[in-house]
């Protein structure tokens, strides 16, 4: 053995930053990995994944056309904001705003198809991971390795990322070719921004949920299917968020409730950056939203590794790390 | 035929133990009612939303989506219901090569699953409607004569069978598919959300769509029932533009039960064929984990 090198046993314990950085990145990209190749070798996803729920899309879209419809035949028989037009000019710019709303309407669902994308992979692939990990057999090989369990949670975070976003991406496309939306983004940057914080506080909120599913168990998958309709609600994924304000005296505490969830933030401020002259109504504006978002995504990424670390050692301390179906 | 009932009984048993135990049959409940009414309540909000910023109202409309909305719980928790069996037993529980060996009929045993979901969200519906009709302001016109109470029926009986034969050819392609249940789930209802005249008129389709709608039972059993329902004030403002105005009540029910046997048909054969492929290349007890 060369004495210039210092000898270093395979049970020794490294600390370095170096070491430790390079091997929670290798995690990271080891854990995201089987969630690109996966997706690629079993391609029926594709089908499932980008093209069914486009209808789904549709059918909010088509219901936006319809009372479009029904408002369109309205001003044509003479009445303008049920009282009669005042002239052919108010006749037509009525006609005009109704369009203009339209647009702004089926934007406001495109846009939250989106994220609604986003949201599924937070719960399915972020959320009940863990717990699926469990249940299949390779939990504990993750506790044994060294690599800190946020590296991992990252890397499943990056590669659902990736996944969600072609579908993501596909309904954006759709609704700009099939559904005629017109998005107008006049601040990219700050649009960037919403979007990326957005994401990172979902994925946050992922992380948290993953170790407390660790702990609720096999109320994990009903849990995730709770947080499906309801969260579509309460975020205003299907229509501006700001509408909660109009019903009173209910609509502005689940507003306030919704807002927990990163998604209605982001789309709220999405919405403003990429459809302003639409008269949606709004919660706040897109600056002190992006701000809220920032405060959710690190509290949850703070508030995940504490949980991560928490309820890893009480799973380790009941003997629930690796019991199956409980 | 009593290997059949046995099966069918057993199923259902258990299909209600396996959706139900994790919880108290209350709170169970309530779980089953939350996400419908959520639902229900993110059409309301865009209603809102539209009537406050174009300044105007569209009542007839809103009582057909809100009817239609009403009875599509059916088909999202029915279908899940029968097609996440597969799914559920093969990569879940990993006790489906002990089930597909024993000496039952697995089509019926999956037919039997579904049955505590279509109890469940029977629940459902009544809830819904009776919220939009006593809580809702301004209430959705919901009326049904005792003369229409027999033809009501007659179309509950064949829309839910109607449904468990979709579930059943869907749950025959899923022998064949990765653990992609839950994007299934999501996406099919959306076929039918679109194409069925649920929440708007056919004709606000393109043409050659409201020809796929027509194709499909759902559309008339959505029909029958929003006919049977819906006050003659909002039926006279929206059957003109629903594209099935012409026909009579009992040839709509007559449509549903034809395409119903032509579904059920349909379910036998690619059931069949799902598992004699699955069993072809292996699948029938694969795990994807990834």
């Amino acid at each position: 053995m060369n004495a210039a090198i210092p000898y270093r046993s395979s049970a020794e314990r490294r600390s370095d930053v170096r070491y430790r950085m390079g091997l929670n990145l290798r995690s990271i990209l080891g854990r995201a990995y089987p969630r690109v190749i996966g997706a690629n070798r079993e391609p029926s996803w594709i089908f499932f994944e980008v093209f069914l729920p486009l209808l789904g899309i549709a059918a909010y879209v088509f219901i936006y056309q319809s009372f479009y419809g029904a408002q369109v035949a309205l001003i044509q028989a003479g009445q303008c904001a049920g009282v009669p037009c005042a002239s052919p000019a108010d006749q037509l710019a009525h006609l005009q705003a109704a369009a203009q709303n339209l647009n702004g309407l089926v934007g406001t669902v495109v846009l939250g198809g989106t994220m609604v994308a986003f949201w599924l992979n937070v719960l399915w692939s972020m959320a009940s991971q863990l717990y699926w990990e469990k249940e299949i057999g390779n939990l504990q090989i993750y506790m044994m390795a060294p690599m800190s369990r946020m590296a991992l949670l990252a890397g499943m975070a990056i590669g659902g990322m990736f996944m969600t976003s072609v579908r993501a991406l596909s309904t954006l496309v759709a609704g700009v070719l099939v559904f005629g939306v017109i998005f107008q983004v006049a601040n990219p940057f700050l649009l960037l921004a919403v979007f990326f914080v957005t994401l990172i506080a979902l994925y946050g909120m992922g992380m948290l949920f993953a170790s407390l599913y660790l702990i609720w168990g096999r109320e994990a998958a009903n849990l995730s299917s709770l947080l499906e309709e309801p969260i579509f609600f309460s975020s205003g994924m299907y229509f501006p968020a700001g509408g909660f304000l109009l019903v009173q005296p209910w609509g502005p505490a689940v507003a306030v409730a919704g807002s927990i969830v990163p998604a209605m933030l982001g789309l709220d401020a999405l919405r403003q950056l990429t459809l302003p002259n639409a008269k949606l109504p709004v919660l706040l504006g897109p600056v002190p939203e992006l701000g809220l978002l920032l405060v959710l995504a690190v509290g949850f990424l703070i508030l995940a590794r504490f949980a991560l670390a928490r309820l890893e050692t009480l799973a380790r301390r009941e003997g629930r790390l690796t019991s199956r179906h409980q | 035929m009593s290997n059949f009932w046995n099966t069918f009984k057993v199923a259902a048993w258990l299909g209600w133990e396996m959706d139900s135990n994790w919880t108290e049959p209350w709170l169970f409940i309530v779980y089953s009612i939350i996400k419908p009414i959520a639902a229900t309540f993110i059409l309301v909000l865009m209603y809102i939303v539209l009537a406050a910023i174009g300044n105007f109202s569209a009542g007839p409309l809103f009582d057909f989506m809100y009817v239609g909305n009403a009875f599509f719980i059916f088909v999202g928790t029915t279908l899940f219901g029968t097609f996440q069996v597969i799914q559920s037993d093969r990569e879940w529980y990993q006790t489906i090569r002990y089930i597909y060996i024993s000496p039952i009929s697995f089509y019926v045993y999956v037919m039997g699953r579904a049955i505590s979901k279509i109890l469940v969200a029977s629940f459902a519906v009544v809830i819904t409607l009776a919220f939009g009709a006593f809580v809702l302001h301004p209430a959705v016109q919901i009326s049904l004569s005792l003369a229409s109470v027999p033809l009501f029926l007659a179309g509950l009986v064949l829309g839910l069978f109607c449904l468990l034969a979709i579930g059943i050819t869907l749950g025959g392609v899923t022998f064949l598919m990765a653990r992609h249940t839950q994007s299934l789930a999501e996406a099919v209802p959306g076929i039918f959300y679109v194409f069925c005249g649920v929440l708007f008129p056919l004709s606000v389709l393109p043409g050659w769509l409201q020809g796929v709608g027509k194709a499909i039972p759902l559309t008339y059993w959505f029909e029958l029932s929003r006919r049977l329902l819906l006050s003659p004030a909002d039926q006279a403002a929206v059957n003109p533009l629903t594209g099935l105005g012409g026909f009579s009540d009992v040839a709509i029910l007559g449509f549903l039960a034809l395409s119903s046997v032509i579904f059920f048909g349909l379910s036998l054969g690619v059931f069949k064929l799902g598992e004699y492929l699955a069993r072809k290349a292996g699948k029938i007890d694969m795990t994807t984990s990834y």
